[in-house]
């Protein structure tokens, strides 16, 4: 099914995405390999020059990932009409053995996006290049992340076929069968909702003590990282069932339909951009090492910390007007 | 933060204003950016309000339609279907149902003519859809004259038009009575056409067809969801078809801006020379050339995509309209409902505004390299 607009646009962007990185990534191994700030030499002033060709095209390179993931789980939703039993985007991704897993790589390759482009932006703050072979190092692990999700991708696009027969998200996310899904939607409400806002409230905490004192980021980023995971079984396993006033309904994918006034923009957008900054906050935090970055290392770290606050506070102000709206009532 | 912000807003000063002392340049560019964006938002938006309407009209359309198949075409369905359907669980209403198509010779057209299950047509009289009207010009009152297949010429009294509001799907109709359309095709009295029928809880019409298809071994069994699926496929196609056609614009674009890009005049080559000369970073060049490119992006973007939405909605899409609509003698008049969706916009965004902003990096870090000793001695 590769005749389909957007489709095609996905596919453009991910070649000329591995097509970027695939440059970045060959003057990235050379100002790896000949790097040498103590030099003086033409090399080295050539060398130089090349780390903003690297750092611009990894950033419009990475900017344009992040804009791809929101596009590709957009389409899926729009392309669930045209499978037999698909109702949202969960059957569209189901169509194809492929679909999840590029989904997964997808965002994956969001998060590690957006702590290279915090660590690139921490080294652009200092002036003799403090964070170069750290920047270039974290990019050969980008390039096959990158590669990986174009391909995923491709794989799943080429293996779509409009005759198959999908399941609906009421089959992956049903509390009897086995697999990942049921176990996020098994969860009781009441766990659930103590999960989500003790999740939540622990990370608003730490984010707000970070910014006071920023060497707490090295506790924040994998509280925050656990936190992504509990938010999103709680999504599935109650918030869900508030927004469909259906509790056997716990789909995460729905919530990004306009039947439901794309709630689910509202309550993922805050989620994983707070999370992709508290999660970058520490290693952003940990080069204050470098003399250049002293002060603007932490001082970066606490603008973080204070971002990410902010978010964890809109996702429990969302989740809550979810729950406060609904006409579910699991507790009277 | 602020010192963010305020850094560029300085820049994005700048940039306006050295945009502005450099009209003529960017303008070629930018007429073919316009160009490019308007292309392809006119297909988007054409493809999107078709399906908009084709989906508008299958709502109202029967759930199920059986039709008979034998030696793999379509043959009329025996009445005692009707019965057979209706004693299926589930099924709320049952309906055979009469059309055919007629062709007119003299005016090389093609009509459905069809018995309407809920609108009364006396005998001999006829009501046409606003297409027929137009082509033959008729009115009512007047009378149309048919050939049946036969050799028989039929005369028949124009009872009334079909109002334009459903031309779409009414252009090309004609509305008779049970008698006149069996006698003019002299069509059996104990066949229908194909049999309609619609399903009490919506989430059982797959239930129900696999029932029918298992009652009726020689039916086919359409649902109204393989209907729209099947336009949805098509119009993406379509749409698909038109972008590939469309993506060698797309590169020449993309070599046009990478050469607008590089071809820096030794006008500007002085003034990042003095720029970097008087203390501005490499990033600092790099920052002004990115937003001198987005704001043409934006610009171009939205000025390509206005003229697009007048060009469908308010000119019917004119010069794309045989590509996507497809072609008849007696076509429907119908104009698209606006609507503007986000895939559709972040589709085309990805199709124009990333290439360019791509194939420009490579020549601006060129440009931002530049030594300052070297230009200006």
């Amino acid at each position: 099914m590769l005749f389909h607009p957007t489709i095609m646009a996905l596919l453009l962007w991910s070649a000329a995405a591995v097509a970027g990185v695939a440059v970045a990534a060959a003057y990235g191994w050379t100002i790896l390999m000949e790097w040498n700030p103590a030099s003086g030499s033409a090399r080295q002033l050539v060398l130089e020059r090349r780390t903003y060709l690297v750092s611009t095209l990894m950033a419009v390179v990475l900017w344009g990932e992040v804009l791809s993931l929101w596009l590709f789980v957009y389409n899926a939703d729009a392309m669930a009409v045209m499978f037999v039993g698909a109702m949202c985007a969960v059957g569209s991704l189901n169509a194809d053995p492929y679909g999840f897993p590029a989904l997964i790589a997808k965002i994956a390759l969001f998060f590690l996006a957006v702590v290279w482009l915090q660590v690139n932006r921490a080294d652009n703050q200092g002036w003799d290049y403090p964070l170069v072979r750290v920047k270039y190092a974290l990019l050969l692990i980008l390039v096959p992340a990158v590669v990986l999700s174009a391909g995923l991708q491709y794989a799943y696009f080429s293996g779509l076929r409009a005759d198959v027969l999908t399941s609906c998200c009421s089959k992956l996310f049903e509390v009897d069968r086995e697999g990942v899904g049921a176990d996020m939607s098994s969860l009781a409400p009441m766990p659930a909702l103590v999960l989500l806002y003790g999740g939540l409230g622990l990370t608003l905490l730490l984010s707000v003590w970070t910014w006071r004192r920023p060497v707490l980021s090295a506790a924040l980023a994998p509280v925050a990282a656990a936190v992504f995971v509990a938010v999103m079984v709680s999504v599935v396993s109650v918030v869900s069932t508030y927004v469909y006033a259906q509790p056997q309904h716990h789909c995460p994918f729905c919530l990004l339909k306009p039947e439901y006034g794309y709630v689910g923009y509202a309550l993922y957008l805050p989620l994983f951009v707070g999370t992709a900054l508290a999660v970058s906050s520490w290693p952003v935090h940990h080069f204050r090492r470098a003399a250049s970055l002293a002060q603007a290392a932490p001082a970066m770290t606490r603008s973080m910390a204070w971002v990410a606050a902010a978010c964890y506070v809109a996702v429990a102000v969302v989740c809550t007007w979810i729950i406060a709206a609904s006409e579910l009532y699991y507790f009277r | 933060m602020n010192h963010f912000f305020a850094r560029h807003l300085y820049l994005v000063d700048f940039t306006v204003a050295s945009l502005g002392r450099r009209r003529g340049r960017n303008l070629g560019l930018f007429a073919v950016y316009v160009l490019l964006v308007f292309v392809l938002a006119s297909v988007s938006l054409m493809t999107h309000g078709l399906r908009r309407e084709a989906q508008a009209i299958l709502e109202s359309s029967p759930e199920i339609v059986v039709q008979r198949m034998i030696a793999g075409r379509n043959d009329p369905v025996p009445t005692g279907a009707v019965a057979a359907i209706t004693g299926i669980r589930g099924v709320r209403a049952v309906q055979g149902r009469l059309w055919g198509y007629y062709y007119d010779a003299g005016m090389r057209a093609n009509y459905t003519l069809m018995v309407p299950p809920d609108r009364p047509v006396e005998s001999g009289a006829v009501v046409i859809g606003g297409g027929i009207a137009r082509l033959r010009q008729l009115d009512t009152g007047d009378i149309v004259h048919f050939m049946a297949p036969d050799g028989r010429i039929v005369r028949f009294t124009v009872s009334g038009t079909l109002d334009s509001a459903s031309e779409l799907v009414s252009a090309d109709l004609v509305l008779m009575n049970e008698g006149d359309f069996r006698a003019f095709f002299g069509f059996p009295a104990d066949r229908f056409t194909d049999v309609v029928a619609s399903v009490r809880n919506p989430r059982e019409v797959g239930t129900v067809a696999s029932k029918i298809a298992l009652a009726l071994p020689e039916a086919r069994v359409v649902t109204r969801a393989d209907m729209l699926r099947t336009y949805e496929a098509l119009f993406d196609w379509r749409g698909g078809m038109v972008a590939v056609v469309l993506s060698g614009a797309v590169l020449a674009f993309v070599i046009l801006a990478w050469d607008k890009a590089a071809g820096l005049s030794a006008d500007e080559r002085r003034e990042i020379g003095v720029l970097k000369a008087i203390g501005w970073e490499t990033s600092d060049v790099i920052a002004v050339k990115f937003w001198e490119g987005a704001l043409v992006s934006l610009l171009a973007f939205l000025a390509g995509y206005v003229l697009a939405y007048g060009h469908v909605f308010y000119f019917s899409g004119a010069l794309f309209e045989p590509a996507l609509k497809g072609w008849a003698i007696l076509y429907p008049r119908f104009r698209l409902v606006p609507e503007i969706n986000g895939q559709q916009v972040a589709t085309i965004f990805f199709f124009t505004v990333v290439p360019y902003t791509l194939a420009t990096i490579f020549p601006i870090w060129r440009a931002a390299t530049i030594d300052p000793d070297t230009v200006m001695r």
